[in-house]
């Protein structure tokens, strides 16, 4: 009885469906907290800005301006202000 | 607001602000958070939630639901070499990642400065083409940035942004010699199929010299550690670049452009710069350096058996082990001081599972008097590179791999 080599079982890829959590997580209640909510949980979630070391309002003035220069945040330019208050109030150097 | 493009932006302003909707609850545990964790970064915050809440991924650290951001327990790192890919870390930029992927519709499109445009079909990908195997570390280019000092803003890692596979897929110089490589170009870039959200914002995309992408070992992987790619760790095809930071090993990948004009995105430009000096290394608030883009991994080593802050028998062998990795290259040996660096002892290595992946070492110590020690542990690479005694600083938090310290206490 001649020997049968058994074919190597090819790898093959299924397709995928799947949902990703949303977070309902929201920037904590305080002065500007209504501006950093309506303009920034729209692109992302708020855990990685919370937690953030402390940093310099020229820091976080820094990063908000990245957000709007590099990422296209549409945050409108009245809000900026409130926005880097906000951030330095909550996680600012002392 | 922006005055290019104006109405498009006003429009997506008000379909964001729609999403955000009604305020919501006070800050509050998720009902799926299944526990915390401290991570050790000076300074905090350090607590984490651990979720168990992403398809196809066991308990992760959350440092971000969306887009994602998903840090690998470390003591996942003590069970093998090889992590499991339903904790391997996940990271990603832009929040518009598919969730429904058809393998018979999707293909991968490879154009510009080539012979021929292609555009493959899985099938092509799996069974026309050779197929290679090959282990590889993946970092992200900040992991541990969160134990920077003094401390930088980004994503905030403890150890764990980082996992070996090994990866199963075709090498990227047979995909571009199908399509032919026509002479003058310069740069291949890669796209994938997530998107930001506001549509003006710039597509992640990364790219590398022609030679290194034609080099043979850069491969499109369609398996990590045998099976197929997690959604969130770039299902069906990514980029896999041994011993070069993960920024590059685009995920979801569906497009390769070949380029005769060096890539100018800001993803290539602008993000992912390092300093041009040794470590990637300045001072706190230094101007005028020249940037480069991030590329090669160093060398690293990490205790995974005892944690910081464990008690052992003084005068009595203690078994410590834990992984390295050369970085773009094999580990030569990882060695041992429990004086702080005045004396070392070699460690033994585990087997040799290729150069790019995680290597396990092990060694019996012994504290000779009660008393709390530092222990250093220290990797130097086939190369002859040997992991820093000093950390380095840069403002983007990158490439950190100073020897790490464990303190432990002989009692």
């Amino acid at each position: 009885m001649p020997l049968v080599a058994r074919a190597a079982t090819p790898f093959e890829l299924k397709s995928v469906k799947a949902n990703l959590p949303e977070s309902d997580r929201m920037f904590p209640a305080g002065q500007g907290s209504d501006a950093i909510n309506n303009n920034c949980l729209a692109c992302h979630s708020a855990g990685m800005v919370l937690n953030q070391p402390v940093l310099s309002k020229q820091a976080w003035t820094a990063e908000v301006n990245k957000m709007i220069n590099n990422y296209k945040a549409p945050i409108a330019p009245e809000d900026v202000g409130t926005i880097v208050e906000y951030l330095t109030t909550l996680k600012g150097a002392k | 607001m922006a005055e290019n493009g104006a109405l498009r932006s006003m429009v997506t302003r008000r379909r964001l602000l729609a999403v955000v909707g009604a305020a919501g609850a006070a800050l509050s545990k998720p009902a799926w958070a299944q526990g915390m964790v401290d991570l050790p970064l000076p300074g905090g915050p350090g607590t984490r939630e651990i979720t168990t809440a992403f398809p196809q991924k066991g308990p992760m650290i959350l440092q971000r639901t969306r887009p994602p951001l998903l840090e690998t327990p470390f003591e996942v790192f003590d069970k093998g070499v090889f992590t499991p890919n339903d904790q391997f870390y996940v990271r990603w930029h832009w929040a518009l990642v598919p969730t429904e992927i058809d393998i018979d519709k999707f293909s991968l499109s490879v154009r510009g400065h080539v012979n021929k445009t292609l555009s493959l079909s899985l099938n092509d990908v799996l069974h026309g083409l050779p197929s290679v195997q090959l282990s590889a570390v993946n970092q992200c280019s900040g992991n541990s940035r969160g134990f920077f000092q003094p401390r930088v803003s980004g994503g905030e890692w403890a150890n764990g942004a980082m996992g070996n596979a090994l990866w199963t897929g075709v090498r990227l110089k047979d995909v571009l010699d199908k399509a032919g490589v026509k002479p003058g170009a310069v740069q291949v870039r890669f796209k994938g199929l997530d998107e930001p959200v506001v549509a003006d914002a710039p597509h992640f995309m990364k790219s590398l010299d022609i030679d290194h992408a034609r080099d043979g070992e850069v491969m499109i992987a369609y398996a990590m550690n045998g099976e197929q790619l997690p959604l969130v760790n770039g299902f069906p095809l990514r980029l896999v670049v041994p011993g070069w930071y993960a920024t590059y090993w685009v995920k979801m990948l569906n497009d390769i452009e070949v380029l005769e004009q060096p890539d100018t995105n800001y993803w290539t430009k602008v993000a992912y710069t390092i300093p041009d000096t040794p470590h990637a290394s300045i001072k706190p608030g230094e101007t005028g350096v020249k940037m480069i883009p991030i590329n090669r991994m160093v060398p690293r080593s990490f205790v995974t058996n005892v944690t910081s802050g464990s008690r052992v028998t003084a005068a009595a062998p203690t078994t410590l082990r834990g992984i390295a990795f050369g970085g773009n290259c094999g580990v030569a040996s990882v060695d041992l001081s429990i004086d702080r660096g005045q004396s070392w002892h070699q460690t033994q290595l585990g087997k040799d599972e290729g150069k790019y992946g995680f290597r396990q070492w092990q060694t019996r110590m012994t504290l000779p008097a009660p008393g709390e020690y530092s222990v250093l542990i220290r990797c130097t690479n086939s190369n002859g590179m040997a992991q820093p005694d000093t950390p380095n600083w840069n403002p983007a938090g990158f490439m950190r791999n100073v020897m790490e310290s464990i303190d432990i206490i002989a009692v």
